[in-house]
């Protein structure tokens, strides 16, 4: 028996001690087909989250201070791992944004705010925020417009999704002087990320047990360029037999927004469309304050508002609304498995807008940011 | 459909979507516990789930093809078989199997510390052919009173499967292939399986080749399984050894078991029961379901995520408080599952 204990021991000591060894057979066969890539472990360690901050431009350092101010409070297991990057204040470089991918790199999941771009050429055309993007490959960006449930706005019990590819099309920073006096700028529209933004909206509404995908273009037009992304999206819709697909012209679908919103579910559309898009369906529930927004590569997710604005005009004034950055917050929770602490503050926040007595200049009411901040750590039910 | 290349698995920001199969009897019940194992080690995996079942139309199974093809990976539990229903009913589980091209069954069948068997220390891999073979679904009545069942080999099959098993073995640092057959019997058939086989071991030369016969092997394997190191065989041969082996181990509650294709994987248990005998009693072993989750959460390379559970999983076996009947305990399903949160916990 107590041999027998002994050869247990040992056996146990072998497997603990390199489960690699031990279980080889099962890893390798796991290993065979895929692509090797840099170390994918969680950047989790002791039970706490590391999350790449990035406060941005404007009012974003105010935003992230009442983001950290509400995760002490609720005892959120998260580190931030904080980096300044900005082009209005000279404080970017390269290296800086080597810095942020790197740490970005180890935590896999970050929360940033709006990194301003001026609008003079400089001889680089493409912006950090753009540069950023395209060294995460951060392709899909996703804005949930929800009604806040006690917070009247012209239209109510809104629900939709806004899918937007953000790494091609008109933001190719493909732009020359082909003749004196004559621009051309290039919008770039492929199959492989055509594809990849299509099967991201249906991989999401299945998820999230949506029933439509509609496609917003400007076939009609660009029949060559937007013609590629409408059928890239048919071909995807192929292999959700459960979902319904549509397809809508873009300006028709600016129209059909701001006159029955209520009849979209889950948009999907090319990057500019994208942008105006999740601006005018962030107006019609309450603006750039309330609604949060989040970019996705394979690897990595970023939590940011859904309208990115500086929002420079507010910088010191303490009148900015963290109703979207803490939203952004709970979703970044959610992402991170901490349910719980994701639902604390959600529930916090909406509870607030719901009691209506504390509300920034934004949404009608007098309070400041740090009044609505302290509200919402008064109202967690910890 | 979208070419002839299959779209990007469904991962974004780290998080994996996998389709889950739950199945019929004990496999619902197995599965809220991968599912609750899961949300206690905090893996960034979200499940589609895809109910199938014996009963369910055809449209069903569509469905759950359809789901893998979306995202890639697919936990599953084993659906029924009804044998009463007419021949053009075929198995759903081979319906999944073949419209994927999952070629390869692999199991790895491993002396767990803490399970009191026959034998001990053994490590055996075994690479199924599982597309083909006798289970070509092909039968007739060319006269009345005789049936027809086609075993059907093919060389480029062969090939592929032998070729899966010597790069699995030199992937895993193994030694030797053994390819086992039934050559003197089925002369074209397996020996055509037989002489692929060699021809690929040529190209592997650092890894030793033999051949056994399927009815020797099984008397080794009872007798003395530790000769074994990787096993590569035709469908129904390996259909036969692993569950010869998993019964060598401790049974089918112990055993996991993967089915790899060039583009999808389906994880699922060796030996592939459906266990409606022991549905609902919180008598199942979860051990088997547990591993086969962390072979799928290795094949997602989240390699940190699968050695946590598997290794609460193993130090768990070693309480004898926890093991369920079939290792010889009279604990429950649910008590192991606690025990090996308590010990992801602990990790």
């Amino acid at each position: 028996m107590a041999a027998l204990g002994a050869g247990r021991a040992v056996a146990r000591g072998l497997l603990r001690a390199q489960s690699l060894g031990a279980w080889r057979g099962l890893r390798a066969a796991a290993a065979l087909r895929q692509i090797p890539r840099a170390k994918s472990e969680n950047a989790k360690s002791e039970g706490t989250f590391q999350v790449t901050m990035l406060p941005g431009d404007g009012v974003g350092p105010e935003l992230m201070h009442a983001v950290k101010e509400v995760f002490k409070a609720a005892s959120v297991p998260v580190v931030f791992d904080e980096h300044h990057l900005s082009e209005v204040q000279n404080m970017a470089s390269e290296e800086k944004l080597d810095q942020v991918v790197d740490s970005m790199k180890e935590s896999k999941v970050a929360l940033i705010g709006k990194i301003h771009t001026p609008m003079e050429y400089k001889g680089e055309l493409a912006s950090y925020d753009m540069r950023l993007r395209r060294k995460l490959d951060l392709f899909a960006n996703v804005v949930h417009v929800k009604s806040l449930p006690g917070y009247k706005t012209r239209h109510n019990n809104l629900d939709l999704v806004i899918i937007r590819e953000q790494t091609e099309g008109e933001y190719s920073s493909l732009e020359h002087e082909s003749a004196k006096g004559v621009i051309e700028c290039l919008k770039i529209i492929t199959r492989a990320k055509s594809q990849r933004i299509a099967k991201f909206a249906f991989d999401y509404a299945t998820k999230k047990g949506r029933s439509k995908v509609t496609a917003v273009h400007k076939a009609n037009i660009m029949k060559l360029g937007d013609g590629l992304f409408l059928q890239c999206c048919e071909e995807v819709a192929e292999l959700y037999p459960k979902i319904k697909f549509d397809t809508m012209i873009i300006d028709n679908c600016c129209m059909q927004l701001v006159q029955n919103p209520y009849q979209f579910d889950v948009l999907v559309m090319p990057n500019l469309y994208g942008n105006i898009i999740d601006n005018l369906a962030a107006g019609l529930v309450g603006g750039a304050g309330v609604v949060p927004g989040e970019s996705y590569s394979a690897e990595y997710a970023v939590f940011e508002m859904g309208a990115r604005h500086p929002f420079a005009q507010a910088v010191g004034r303490n009148i900015a609304n963290p109703t979207a950055m803490l939203l952004s917050a709970a979703n970044m929770l959610r992402h991170l498995n901490l349910e719980f602490h994701s639902n604390l503050i959600a529930d916090a926040v909406k509870k607030v807008i719901k009691v209506g007595k504390v509300r920034t200049a934004d949404m009608g009411g007098y309070a400041t940011s740090l009044d609505f901040t302290q509200a919402v750590i008064a109202a967690l039910d910890v | 459909m979208l070419g002839q290349r299959p779209p990007p698995p469904a991962k974004y920001g780290g998080r994996h979507t996998v389709t889950l199969i739950p199945g019929d009897g004990i496999g619902p019940e197995l599965m809220l516990h991968v599912k609750e194992v899961f949300r206690h080690a905090c893996v960034p995996v979200d499940f589609e789930e895809v109910r199938v079942s014996a009963e369910a139309p055809e449209d069903d199974v569509h469905n759950a093809i359809m789901a893998i093809r979306r995202n890639g990976v697919a936990l599953k539990g084993n659906i029924e078989t009804n044998h009463n229903l007419p021949p053009s009913h075929k198995s759903r589980n081979n319906l999944i199997r073949t419209s994927l091209d999952l070629y390869a069954n692999v199991i790895h069948c491993q002396s767990l510390p803490g399970v009191e068997t026959r034998h001990r220390d053994i490590d055996i891999l075994i690479v199924r052919e599982n597309t083909e073979g006798e289970y070509s679904s092909l039968e007739h009545e060319s006269v009345a009173g005789v049936v027809e069942s086609l075993k059907i080999i093919t060389a480029g099959r062969s090939r592929r499967i032998a070729h899966y098993a010597f790069r699995l073995a030199r992937a895993a640092a193994r030694r030797s292939v053994t390819a086992v057959h039934k050559a003197n019997i089925m002369k074209l058939g397996d020996g055509l399986f037989l002489q692929c086989c060699k021809e690929v071991a040529a190209e592997y030369p650092e890894i030793t080749f033999n051949s056994m016969i399927v009815d020797n092997t099984t008397m080794q394997l009872v007798s003395r399984p530790q000769q074994f190191d990787v096993m590569v065989m035709p469908n129904l041969y390996g259909n036969i050894v692993n569950n010869v082996c998993a019964g060598l181990v401790g049974g089918p509650g112990l055993v996991p078991g993967a089915n790899y294709g060039h583009d999808y994987a389906v994880f699922e248990t060796a030996t592939r029961n459906t266990g409606k005998s022991i549905a609902n009693r919180n008598i199942a072993n979860p051990t088997a379901a547990l591993l086969a989750a962390c072979m799928m959460l290795d094949h997602l390379r989240l390699h940190s995520h699968a050695s946590t559970i598997r290794q609460a999983v193993l130090a768990s076996l070693d309480d004898p408080r926890t093991h369920t009947p079939d290792i010889g305990g009279q604990g429950t399903t649910s008590g192991a599952v606690q025990s090996i949160i308590s010990h992801l916990s602990r990790a």
